[in-house]
Parts: C-alpha cells; sequence; structure tokens
C-alpha cells in the first residue's frame, strides 16, 4: 500500500473545456505536467483553477478536451478512475471526514477494504508507512480535533498512502502557517526530486512559486494566458500574466489618528471559557479609537477565534464589558445596525453566509428588511434586492455566474469579495476583521487592504485579527500580540519590531 | 403459582420487566434509525412502517401460523418502504422530513386497509425464554421471561457498534453521513448508500412492529402503536447516534414507563398517573443536562438536515 517503489507519472490536460450552463469557466486550456516535475498553476480569482484541475480528476466532467497519461489518452470520467492512473488531488476545502479517526481516514479510503477491519493488522501496516514520512501525525484523534496544519499534512500522506503518484494541491497553504507551509511543501519538494512524484499545485503566493515551483501556466478568465520555467520569469512578469493591465490598488496615505479621536470599542475584564471548554480567554483592556487600525497577532489557536467571536456575539462572555461608541454591546442585530458596527469574519462561506442561498440574497442581509429611507420595510422587494446586489457586484467585482446563483458556487476568493461588499458599503464605525486575505490573489489582496485602510481614513476604527505578519505591519497602527488566551504584548507601529513579536507570539519573552 | 406478596420489591421488579418488555419495540426502531441517520438521512416515517410492519407480521403470522416468518414478512415491507423513501429522497430539492411525514401516514393509513380482516383470528405468539427459573416468586420468573427478540436487538446493538467502527459498511455510512463531498471524492455515491441505509432501517422499524403485534401487547388492531416510533426517532438524538446507547435509552424509557403502573399495583392510589409520564420528563431531564449552548450536539453526522 506504500507509495515505495514507485515512479512518478506525467499528465497532459488537452484542449479542457468547462461550460457551467451559459457560463464558461474553462475555455481550450492545454497543460503539460511532465513526470517528476512541480508545476504551478497561476491565476486571479475565479480563474477557473479548480475547474481545471476538478476536470483533470474527473470530479466535473469537462464539456471537451481530452487527458493523456504518460502520453496515453486516458479516459478519466470519475475520481475512482483517476484513481486507478494513480492521480489524486488535494482539494481546496478539506475532504477529510471530520468523525473519522485519522486512521479510519486512511483504511476507508483505499481501493481494496477488507468487509471486515482487522485494525490490529491495519494499525502495525500504518506505522510501518508513517515510517517513512518525514513527520508523525496522531492517527488516533478524530480529524476534526487535528489543527489546519495536521489536517493538511494527512491530506497529503493519504494520498501517498494510496499510492499516487501524481498529486494536484488545491492551494495547499491557504490555511497554514508560513512555517508549516514551508514544511509540508518542502516535503512535497522531496518526493518530486526523489521521482517518486509529480505534482501540479494552484497558489496565489508568489514566495513558494519561486521556491518550489520548476514550472508555470497561468489562467485568466478561464483561458491560458502563459506558461514557461520559474527561473525564466520574475514575479512581474507573472503577476502580468495573470491580471493582464489591471492597475493594482494601492494604499491610500495614512492620515495621523487625531490625538482626541474618540474610543470607539471598549473591551474591559471579558472573559470566556475557550473551544475546548478548558482554557478561558480573558482580555483585560482593550481600547480602539475612531481613525486607527489595532492588529492582533497570534499563533493560529491561541484565542484569536474565540474573541472574535466573543464581539461577533457568537460566544457569551461569562464576565466583563463590551461598550461600543460608550454604549453598552450585546451584538444583536439591532445594535450592530444602530452603532454601525461590520464584521468580516475568517471563512466567510461558513460564518458570515447562507451558503445555498443565492449570490444577491447573501449580499443584502443587512439591509433587506429596510425600505430606502433606512425605516423597517414592510414587505421585501426582490427586485430591490436584486438592483442593491448588481451595483455592490460591479463594485467590488465580485465573478459570478449570476446573481440567483448559490452563493456557495462562487470560488473562494469572490464570496470573500461579496462579503466584503456587504460589509463595507454604508457607514461604518467599528469594524472588525479576521484574516480578510485567506485564499485571494495578490490583486484582491492590494485591494482589500486599500479598502480597509480606506474605511480607517474615513474614520472608522478597525480590529484586525491576522496570522499574516506583513499585513498587520503594513495595515496597523498599533500592534498587540494574543498568546495562550490573553493581549500579553503592546507596541506602536513605529516600534514594531518582527523579531519581538514573534518572541511574544511563541510565548517566550 | 400463587402470587407471594412480595411488598415493595415489586417495584423495582416491575421497572426491570417493563424495561425488558416494553423496551424491544424501541430498540429496532432506534437502532434502524441511527444506521440511516448515520448516513446523513432522516427517516421520520418509522411510525408507520411500524405500524404497517405490525399490521404484516401478524397477518402472516395468521395466515401461515409461523410468528417467524411473519418477523420475516415485516422486515421485507419495512425495507421496501425504506427504499420507497430513499428513492424519492434522492430528487434534488426534496426534503426528506417531509417525505418522513407523509410516510408515516402512508404507512399507518395502508397498514389499517389491508389489516381489517386481521383483527378477529388470533396469530401465534412469538416464543419467548424464561430466565427466571432460578426463583419460585411467580413476580421474579413473570419479570425475567425474555422474548427472544429483545435478546436479538440487544445484540445487534452491540453487532452495530461494532460494526461501525470495524467494517467496511459501516465506515462508508459514517463516511456518507459525515460529509457528501468526502464521499464523492472517494467515489462513493451518497445517494446509494442513503437509500440502502434506509431500506435497513426501514426493515429494523418493522421488526419493532412485528414484536407489537406478535408479543406485546400481542394482537392486531389499529391503536397498536403508541407513538413508539416517533418516540424512537428521539432516541437515537438522546443517544448520540450511538447503537449502545440507543439500547440503553430504550432500556431506561422502557424502565421509566413500567412505573406508573407498578406503583398503581402496589397500593399507590394518588397521583401515580403522573408517573405515566415518567419517561418523556426523564427524557427531557437528560436531554437539558447533557446538552449547552455553547458547542454543537456531539456526534451529530454533519449531513443531517436538522444540523446542517
Ligand atoms: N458548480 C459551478 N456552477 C456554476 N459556476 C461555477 C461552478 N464552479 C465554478 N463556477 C464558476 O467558475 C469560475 C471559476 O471558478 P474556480 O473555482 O475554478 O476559480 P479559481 O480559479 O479556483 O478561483 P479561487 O482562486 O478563488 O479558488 C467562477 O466564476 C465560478 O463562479
Ligand atoms: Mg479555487
Amino acid at each position: 500500500m506504500s507509495g515505495q517503489g514507485l515512479s512518478a507519472v506525467g499528465v497532459e490536460a488537452v484542449g479542457m473545456t468547462m461550460r457551467f450552463g451559459g457560463f464558461t469557466a474553462l475555455e481550450d486550456v492545454t497543460v503539460r505536467v511532465p513526470a517528476g516535475s512541480f508545476h504551478a498553476l497561476l491565476g486571479e480569482n475565479g480563474a477557473g483553477k479548480s475547474t481545471l484541475v476538478k476536470c483533470m480528476m474527473g470530479f466535473y466532467r469537462p464539456t471537451s478536451g481530452q487527458m493523456l497519461v504518460e502520453d496515453r489518452e486516458a479516459t478519466i470520467d470519475s475520481p475512482r478512475d483517476a484513481a486507478s492512473f494513480g492521480l489524486g488531488m488535494v482539494y481546496q476545502h478539506f475532504t477529510l471526514v471530520p468523525s473519522l479517526t485519522g486512521a479510519e481516514n486512511l483504511v476507508i479510503s483505499r481501493e481494496k477494504v477488507p468487509a471486515v477491519i482487522d485494525w490490529r493488522r491495519e494499525r502495525k501496516d500504518l506505522a510501518t508507512f508513517m515510517e517513512t514520512m518525514p513527520f508523525r501525525l496522531p492517527l488516533d484523534v478524530p480529524v476534526r480535533e487535528l489543527a489546519a496544519g495536521e489536517k493538511q499534512k494527512l491530506e497529503i500522506v493519504k494520498q501517498l498512502y494510496l499510492g499516487r503518484r501524481f498529486l494536484v494541491l488545491d492551494e495547499p497553504t491557504s490555511v497554514l502557517t508560513p512555517g508549516e507551509a514551508e514544511e509540508v511543501l518542502g516535503i512535497v519538494r522531496g518526493m518530486t526530486e526523489a521521482a517518486r512524484l509529480t505534482v501540479l499545485m494552484i497558489s496565489h503566493k508568489f514566495p513558494e512559486i519561486t521556491a518550489f515551483a520548476d514550472d508555470f501556466t497561468v489562467l485568466r478568465k478561464g483561458r491560458l494566458t502563459g506558461s514557461g520555467k520559474v527561473a525564466d520569469h520574475d514575479r512581474k512578469a507573472m503577476a502580468a500574466m495573470m491580471i493582464g493591465d489591471q492597475p493594482i490598488a494601492t494604499l491610500d496615505q495614512r492620515k495621523p489618528v487625531a490625538p482626541d479621536a474618540a474610543p470607539v470599542l471598549e473591551v474591559k475584564g471579558v472573559k470566556a471559557p475557550d473551544r475546548s471548554g478548558l482554557k478561558s480567554i480573558e482580555i483585560a483592556d482593550l481600547t480602539i479609537r475612531s481613525g486607527e487600525i489595532v492588529g492582533i497577532a497570534g499563533i493560529s489557536g491561541n484565542g484569536q477565534k474565540e474573541f472574535f467571536e466573543i464581539l461577533a456575539g457568537q460566544r457569551p462572555p461569562e464576565t466583563g464589558a463590551i461598550a461600543v461608541k460608550s454604549k453598552a454591546y450585546g451584538a444583536s442585530r439591532r445594535e450592530s445596525r444602530a452603532l454601525n458596527v461590520r464584521y468580516i469574519p475568517e471563512e466567510p462561506l461558513r460564518n458570515a453566509c447562507a451558503p445555498r442561498m443565492t449570490v444577491a440574497e447573501n449580499m443584502a442581509f443587512r439591509t433587506f428588511d429596510l425600505d430606502s429611507e433606512g425605516r423597517p420595510a414592510r414587505w421585501i422587494s426582490a427586485g430591490a434586492i436584486r438592483r442593491f446586489a448588481a451595483d455592490l457586484v460591479a463594485r467590488f467585482k465580485v465573478k459570478t455566474a449570476s446573481l440567483a446563483s448559490p452563493i456557495q458556487s462562487l470560488s473562494g476568493g469572490n464570496v470573500q469579495r461579496a462579503v466584503l461588499a456587504r460589509e463595507l458599503t454604508g457607514r461604518v464605525d467599528l469594524l472588525i476583521v479576521a484574516n480578510p486575505c485567506f485564499g485571494l490573489d495578490f490583486s484582491a489582496v492590494a485591494e482589500i487592504r486599500a479598502r480597509i485602510m480606506k474605511a480607517r481614513n474615513e474614520g472608522a476604527a478597525v480590529l484586525l485579527i491576522s496570522e499574516d505578519l506583513d499585513e498587520l505591519l503594513e495595515l496597523s497602527d498599533r500592534i498587540l500580540v494574543m498568546s495562550d488566551g490573553a493581549l500579553v504584548y503592546e507596541t506602536p507601529i513605529a516600534t514594531a519590531s518582527v523579531q519581538t513579536i514573534g518572541e511574544h507570539m511563541a510565548g517566550h519573552h | 403459582m400463587e402470587p407471594v406478596d412480595i411488598g415493595l420489591w415489586g417495584v423495582p421488579l416491575a421497572i426491570l420487566g417493563g424495561a425488558i418488555r416494553v423496551s424491544t419495540p424501541f430498540i429496532f426502531v432506534s437502532l434502524g434509525e441511527t444506521i440511516t441517520e448515520r448516513s446523513g438521512r432522516i427517516n421520520l416515517g418509522l411510525e408507520g412502517i411500524l405500524v404497517f410492519g405490525a399490521m404484516a407480521a401478524y397477518a402472516i403470522a395468521v395466515m401461515t401460523g409461523s410468528p417467524w416468518l411473519g418477523v420475516l414478512g415485516a422486515a421485507g415491507t419495512g425495507a421496501v418502504f425504506g427504499l420507497f423513501h430513499g428513492w424519492i429522497c434522492k430528487f434534488p430539492k426534496v426534503n426528506d422530513i417531509a417525505i418522513g411525514i407523509a410516510l408515516m401516514l402512508f404507512g399507518s393509513g395502508l397498514a389499517f386497509f389491508f389489516g381489517k380482516p386481521f383483527i378477529q383470528p388470533s396469530a401465534p405468539d412469538l416464543p419467548a425464554i424464561s430466565l427466571g427459573w432460578w426463583s419460585d416468586i411467580p413476580q421474579v420468573q413473570a419479570a425475567l421471561s425474555v422474548n427472544v427478540l429483545f435478546l436479538i436487538g440487544a445484540a445487534l446493538a452491540f453487532a452495530l457498534w461494532w460494526a461501525f467502527r470495524h467494517t467496511r459498511a459501516g465506515l462508508i455510512v459514517r463516511v456518507v453521513g459525515d460529509s457528501s463531498d468526502a464521499a464523492r471524492a472517494m467515489g462513493l455515491n451518497p445517494d446509494t448508500v442513503r437509500l440502502l441505509a434506509t431500506a435497513v432501517g426501514g426493515a429494523f422499524a418493522a421488526v419493532g412492529g412485528a414484536y407489537l403485534s406478535l408479543y406485546y401487547p400481542g394482537s392486531w388492531n389499529e391503536g397498536i402503536s403508541s407513538g413508539q416510533g416517533l418516540m424512537a426517532v428521539a432516541l437515537v438524538i438522546f443517544a448520540r447516534w450511538n447503537p449502545l446507547g440507543c439500547f440503553a435509552a430504550a432500556l431506561l424509557f422502557g424502565g421509566a414507563g413500567a412505573l406508573g403502573p407498578a406503583l398503581q399495583s402496589v397500593g399507590v392510589t394518588q397521583g401515580y398517573y403522573l408517573f405515566y409520564a415518567a419517561p418523556y420528563i426523564l427524557t427531557l431531564a437528560i436531554m437539558v443536562a447533557t446538552s449547552s449552548p455553547g458547542r454543537s450536539l456531539a456526534g451529530a453526522p454533519g449531513e443531517l438536515s436538522i444540523t446542517k
């Protein structure tokens, strides 16, 4: 069952076209990935990258196109067919089964599973197999309890365990910390160099592409716009292939914070249990004034998620007081509307959308029950919702097949844009943001950061929780570090040093 | 043998006897529903299937003279109902809960229609094993007269609990129930798995019905079920989708149900009818005590339409 002794296969997709109804997501794209190479697939959000690889894997049936494996025509109508050629994929969203343990996930995804599973033997085989892996993983706890990095490693381990020799990784690092990302990609790179594996990786991050990939292909609006060797192209050349000659948003000049700026968010002595219920989150004292961005740094899992949930009313605090503009704040819809508080949570599809409702409905969540004067509306007008959404879709450049598509059919980056459009429309006095740029292409990242900065300059107080230190350094006026459920360090941006912040994040200071 | 006066000992004894006697249909229906719900579907139609199973088992037993053929026949009809539910639910935009409610009414109605001629004749009973031979107190012997189906149900609970971890079929059901996407990525067809899981669930529920008409109370009439099919669905949630939990919950429920009659029989004349509500109050109390607003229902299959 182990991938040892097998060698990498080369794959070519020829003339792939995919239409969803009248919408062409992919048009006549050809990609060649020779055996043992590490190939990067680039493109803006919604360019059709996931669609292309899903067609290659038999997850979608392409409208037209042909797959070649080792230069021979291959009929791939299902993921199972793909597997029989040794092709496997790690999807953008995790496809491990959360309630099963790692071992159960591995064994059940095998081609041939005996009717009765002899766990003693399987466990022994798994242990032997894991010895060939450069890292350890807990295989006996339910997958839902693993950290994101561990899940991602398990996804890759699973593919190798299944004996795959061509691997598609769809944005494998978007949920990982930089350290984890480097580790995982390094392992995969090592396997391509040993000719055990061929890799096709979708990524938005130029540093990891230059560090790990041999060749690249660029898609734009479903068409092939460039390809070549990574070594022969610089970042600018690849970026130009991705976005054409569109301008990239630039950050507005940072307006100085007025010395007498009014406090907008005040958090005092707030305490709540964390996810596991074993530890607690304690925010002793945090004040954010109008017109400043306060960044919260920290390694994921140190209570940032819970803190966001407290502020968003998803997790009731045991003690303490939260006030917005000096009024007690309980995060009800009425209060957030009256005080102009807006949220951009992480994983917006799960935390800020109703996945199966349409794009238009999702974008109108804040306003659908108000009439044009802002009073409660008696009747809800589908027409008004559509017009409102159409305007936002155009202004925030959300790519969607139609306003009536379910929002879950949008590409990851476009869900993010849709939520951003909804939350940043109208007057914003307090904006609470968590990891707003996960999984976004570089021009979208630039644009979203520019919009957050613009909201700040217009007087909004912004709380920015992020795992991306560069993002915090670029946007914040002050940076706080969260570790073990508490804010342990604060520095104004002028004196912020990556070194000191990193030490506090790691918990030794 | 003359009944011996055993005083207050009669109460725990009656509860034990009740637990064994009353719990069997709950065990079967809740185990069946566990299989179905673990695959990501809810079948609320089990009440209808149970009633139809009771009728079918009774009719077949009357006609063939064999109660076991009745049980088998009932299981067959239950599976057909389950297949029907599973087949309809695979169409897009069909809601499994609504179909379940329709099936509940349909199953009961059909059972009353076909069952009219079988209200009068009497069918042979399912055999019971006497586990009370060691005692010469008749109450003990009565309480420990255990029906074979109860033992089968207990064995099935353990077997299912084991199968969910140790067999391919068990793992596949859990995969499909927890994440359709993961299942599809593995090349499994969630609709097919759910179709089969609903069929098996239906067969189980119908066997629960057969117990009602062929053993306790042991006759076929239109009031045969007092909502066991529906209560069992609630028991599954109560038992957190764990087969052993279902078994324990069914026993608890059966035992609590025997409290009222037992108190009455030892001479409590006032307020004993309040104890008829004991099973429901107990269920509510445990539900409240074991849930929390801070976390979602532990163990709930991710694809269930009520937890999604
Ligand atoms: N099942 C579907 N039905 C309708 N439209 C779809 C479907 N899947 C994808 N699309 C559309 O096809 C386009 C390409 O989507 P795709 O997911 O391939 O983008 P992507 O390049 O992977 O973007 P991202 O970087 O954001 O993940 C998008 O506009 C999306 O809305
Ligand atoms: Mg994608």
